[in-house]
């Protein structure tokens, strides 16, 4: 070791919240600081990923903690053979995730080359064509999940079987449905990471070009030129826009107004135009429903479809102000227009051998670019929404069965206790004994639970070891706003004279009253003209950014979702503060300049 | 109404005008034109300046006084030009042209408060039209008083320096000709100058303002550390200010007929003297004139008091700027990586610095 003392602690220093001293059984082996391995793990620079896993995991969550690291890993060390990055190391500590980024040895980059070229080059050239590929793929593996059923093990085999000489049980079933929806989820995220690293690669550099070309050029104006407007992931929030201003052409907008969403709906249906919009109201969540109020990364996360109060709340937002006459509609032509100009006049200022340059950088770009944005309605919402409905009906059913008393009590074992729940279900069922697990899973779950309850009473350490001396890595900086003056706040080392600093995600300058909200449950609490103050955005937030006057945010970069939907809003947005939300209360008025990346509170 | 011949308003200045007007007027014509709002007025041509000239043989004597002077003996420069500025300050105007200049002026308005500005020509001398160099005559009532100042300005055509250059340069002095300018005085409440480029690396995306209190001539003159603001051209959003103790500042006196230079208050010297949306009405005006004129351009502009808000932002002036311009162009070709080796080189990039 070096006589300098770390910034950050080592990982084998750092101890568990009080109550959860037992946090280490929670999760596997893998995935752990392991001391015998303490040389090589304290060497490294490991920063919490709070952006995609802001809470303690519960063990059954590890699966998509394993499979979007292994996957994302296999297309730059296997796949594409990106010359100097292979894949993130990740461990968990105190329930919270940890990434080490693992770069290829100087030496074995250059022999990288040539094979990338031929690869990745294949994707670029074939862009369209395989992504239109990668859409059927993506939708027939989802289907495939979603045709998935877990039903309870019948009294007898059914007579049929008996007769027609099957020979087998109803146990394969539920073995073939269990083993299925994880093979089909770890295929879903492998085609996650299919697109996502060429796209990001082919911005960055664009984005690098145009630095060269203009190095005080804001982040954002970069971002602007290559950002969609029409994107996949905005049309829950449009689909709701739109049943908005169908229930006030109907006439039907005071019955959705009030009472529980059966209520509501029960009353539309009894008004004339009301079978009309019901219609369209049903025709939007396939599969526009399918969309998260979190990240779809977490067993907990709410699908809209699963709880329609989430988007009859928002509709309840949009209907008065469609009835006001005011246009709730994203200004599409107005995005358009706007991109367009900023493009043109930057081009503009550039001599023309960088001008034919940075139309091709551009011309790609753009092409790659829509898969970033587009990609997380498909996986995140849509085939993993159908994925967490398929396990949950399976732990009601192993919950009717007698294992844990609650009935997500499935999420607190890992995915490999769960076969063997299966197994103890099966094999009591026709033995004709109670099931073992019902002895032994109410406690243990109740004791897990406990421990995880415990890990999310303490926030996570931002980074563990010495950072490098300088944060360059392209796609840290891209996704996690890690920068070194990231580091500096974290560390206290930044001059800190009442303003927080963060990345100028989004244009603009106000004043105004702070609300923080820590879950995406709290949302029902803006007010509209308040400041939003949170660790981290969720794209299925975006119906709030209608309402809100600015965003500040914890964690994330140019890309992350808070800055993305705030440039489309025309919105200030400071993200990557680090502390935002713990410095400032509800109440607060606040001034975000979203110029300069600074968070000021005025009292 | 301007005569055409020896007064021409600056809103039927044509291109073909452009070397009887000279650069200051040629571009307030250019403006006025282009619906940028600028302060009412008009230009007394070259041709009135021939005229007098040609009048009474004003040239034969300005002639005279310039035979046999050494142009490395100052002071027989400076002896020449001196009387040779007193002749053409005693030298009464030829009628038609008074005429016309004293028209042009009652047609602004009775007793119009106006700023007499000579308005170069390309004959002239090359650093001449640089700030503060040329003479500026502010808060000017009355006919009597414009025609006497467009007189001076014609006569700043012989400062001791001038005469020197012309001289050296083998310049025929009596080639050299001049406009005037005679436009509206501005009641500004601030002003200053800004620049469509960073003046201090010729970043093109940035738009600097320098403004101060008052009339622009503190700023340019650098009386003043004016308030500073830097915002981004394409987004057109401020990214930096610096706020400045603006202690003194230049203000029409209409009881004395003059401007006049005075103390700022305390309250008001610390304090922005433009609301962010001026800042970046000036940045548009800026944006807008670079782009008319397909170049970067330093303007001078002000914040006229007396128009209503929204509409009181006035151009007084706008021309190319030369030294990043120039640098630009000296700039050998650079080479870019394109296609997949741009990308590959963009991820091979950051590794030198990762551990």
């Amino acid at each position: 070791m070096d006589a300098k003392t770390p910034l950050f602690p080592s990982a084998f220093d750092v101890k568990p919240p009080k109550g959860a001293e037992d946090w280490q059984s929670l999760y596997p082996y893998y995935t752990q600081f392991q001391p015998s391995r303490r040389t090589e793990d304290d060497q490294k620079f490991w920063f919490c990923n709070s952006q995609h896993w802001p809470t303690p995991l519960r063990p059954f969550d590890v699966i998509f903690l394993d499979f979007a690291i292994k996957c994302l890993g296999q297309y730059n060390s296997r796949h594409l053979l990106v010359p100097p990055a292979n894949g993130i190391d990740y461990r968990i500590l105190n329930g919270f995730v940890y990434f080490s980024p693992v770069a290829v040895a100087p030496e074995d980059i250059e022999a990288r080359i040539p094979h990338f070229l031929d690869r990745a080059g294949h994707y670029y050239g074939n862009w369209n064509e395989l992504l239109a590929n990668w859409k059927k793929k993506v939708r027939a593996a989802t289907a495939e999940i979603d045709a998935l059923s877990f039903k309870p093990l019948p009294d007898v085999v059914p007579l049929e079987w008996v007769k027609g000489g099957v020979g087998l049980d109803n146990t394969n079933a539920i073995f073939e449905a269990y083993d299925k929806a994880i093979e089909l989820s770890y295929k879903i995220w492998q085609y996650h990471f299919e697109f996502l690293n060429l796209g990001y690669a082919a911005y960055l550099d664009f984005f690098g070009f145009v630095k060269s070309q203009f190095p005080t050029i804001p982040d954002q104006a970069i971002a602007k030129m290559v950002q969609g407007v029409d994107s996949e992931l905005f049309r829950p929030d449009d689909e709701v826009k739109k049943l908005a201003r169908l229930a006030v052409e109907l006439g039907v907008d005071g019955a959705l107004m009030t009472g529980s969403v059966e209520e509501a709906l029960a009353a539309v249906g009894k008004l004339p135009g009301g079978a009309k919009w019901l219609a369209a109201w049903k025709e939007a969540q396939d599969p526009w429903f399918n969309f998260t109020s979190g990240n779809g990364f977490y067993s907990t996360d709410k699908y809209w479809i699963d709880h329609l109060d989430i988007p009859m709340g928002y509709l309840r937002d949009y209907i008065p102000r469609a009835k006001a006459g005011e246009r709730i509609e994203r200004p599409t032509e107005r995005l358009l227009a706007e991109r367009d100009r900023i493009t043109e006049e930057y081009r503009e200022m550039m001599d023309e051998e960088a001008q034919a340059v940075f139309d091709g950088k551009l011309g790609l770009s753009r092409t790659v670019f829509p898969y970033v944005e587009d990609h997380n309605f498909y996986i995140e919402h849509w085939a993993l929404g159908v994925f967490w409905r398929k396990m949950r009906e399976l732990s009601k059913m192993l919950s009717e069965a007698g294992f844990w008393p609650d009935e997500d009590g499935m999420f607190y074992l890992s995915r490999n206790e769960v076969r063997d729940v299966l197994w103890d279900y099966a094999a009591a069922w026709a033995i004709g004994t109670p099931n073992v697990g019902s002895a032994v899973w109410p406690a243990e779950v109740a004791r897990r639970r406990k421990l995880v309850a415990a890990l999310a009473s303490e926030p996570p350490i931002p980074a563990l070891n010495n950072p490098p001396e300088v944060i360059t890595e392209p796609f840290t900086i891209m996704l996690w706003g890690i920068t070194s003056e990231a580091i500096d706040r974290w560390t206290g080392s930044a001059d800190d004279s009442g303003g927080l600093k963060g990345m100028a995600a989004a244009p603009g300058a106000v004043e105004g009253i702070a609300r923080v909200l820590r879950s995406p449950d709290q949302l029902g609490e803006l007010k509209k003209g308040e400041i939003l103050v949170t660790p981290v955005t969720a794209p299925s937030w975006a119906p709030v950014f209608g309402k809100i006057a600015a965003a500040v945010t914890d964690i994330g970069g140019m890309m992350s979702h808070a800055a993305i939907v705030c440039r489309e809003y025309g919105l200030p947005a400071v993200t990557g503060t680090g502390t935002a939300s713990a410095k400032i209360t509800t109440g607060m008025r606040i001034r975000v300049d979203g110029n300069t990346g600074t968070v000021t509170i005025l009292d | 109404m301007a005569d055409g011949l020896y007064t021409l308003d600056f809103s039927s200045i044509g291109t073909a005008d452009h070397a009887r007007v000279g650069g200051k007027c040629a571009s307030l014509g250019q403006m006025t034109q282009a619906g940028v709002a600028v302060p009412p007025g008009f230009a007394v041509t070259t041709d009135a300046y021939q005229a007098m000239l040609d009048d009474h043989g004003l040239k034969a004597e300005i002639e005279r006084h310039l035979s046999g002077v050494d142009p490395y003996d100052i002071d027989s420069v400076d002896r020449a030009a001196q009387a040779i500025r007193i002749r053409i300050r005693s030298h009464k105007l030829p009628a038609a042209v008074e005429q016309a200049i004293r028209e042009a002026y009652a047609a602004m308005g009775p007793d119009m408060p106006v700023a007499v500005r000579s308005s170069a020509t390309a004959e002239d001398m090359p650093d001449a039209s640089f700030a503060g160099q040329q003479d500026t005559y502010l808060w000017v009532r009355g006919a009597d008083q414009v025609v006497e100042k467009v007189r001076d300005c014609w006569a700043s055509l012989y400062t001791t320096r001038a005469v020197a250059y012309r001289e050296k340069n083998r310049i025929p002095h009596v080639d050299v000709l001049m406009s005037v300018g005679v436009q509206k005085m501005v009641n500004a409440r601030a002003a200053g100058v800004a620049m469509s480029i960073d003046p201090l690396n010729g970043d093109r995306t940035k738009i600097v303002i320098d403004a101060s209190w008052g009339l622009g001539e503190m700023v340019v003159s650098g009386v003043v550390t004016p308030d500073n603001f830097t915002v981004e051209k394409v987004l057109e959003e401020i990214v930096a200010r610096k706020i400045s103790d603006k202690h003194v500042e230049l203000v029409g006196d209409p009881d004395l007929g003059a401007a006049v230079e005075r103390e700022v208050d305390e309250a008001r010297r610390h304090a922005q003297c433009l609301s962010d949306a001026e800042v970046l009405a000036v940045a548009r005006l800026a944006k807008r004139l670079e782009r008319q004129n397909k170049c970067p351009q330093d303007v001078e502009w002000a914040i006229d008091a007396d128009l209503p808000e929204g509409e009181n932002l006035l151009a007084l002036q706008s021309r190319p700027e030369t030294i990043w311009s120039q640098k630009k162009k000296s700039e050998a070709p650079k080479t870019y990586a394109t296609g997949i080796m741009g990308i590959v080189g963009t991820l091979n990039a950051a590794l030198p610095v990762r551990r």
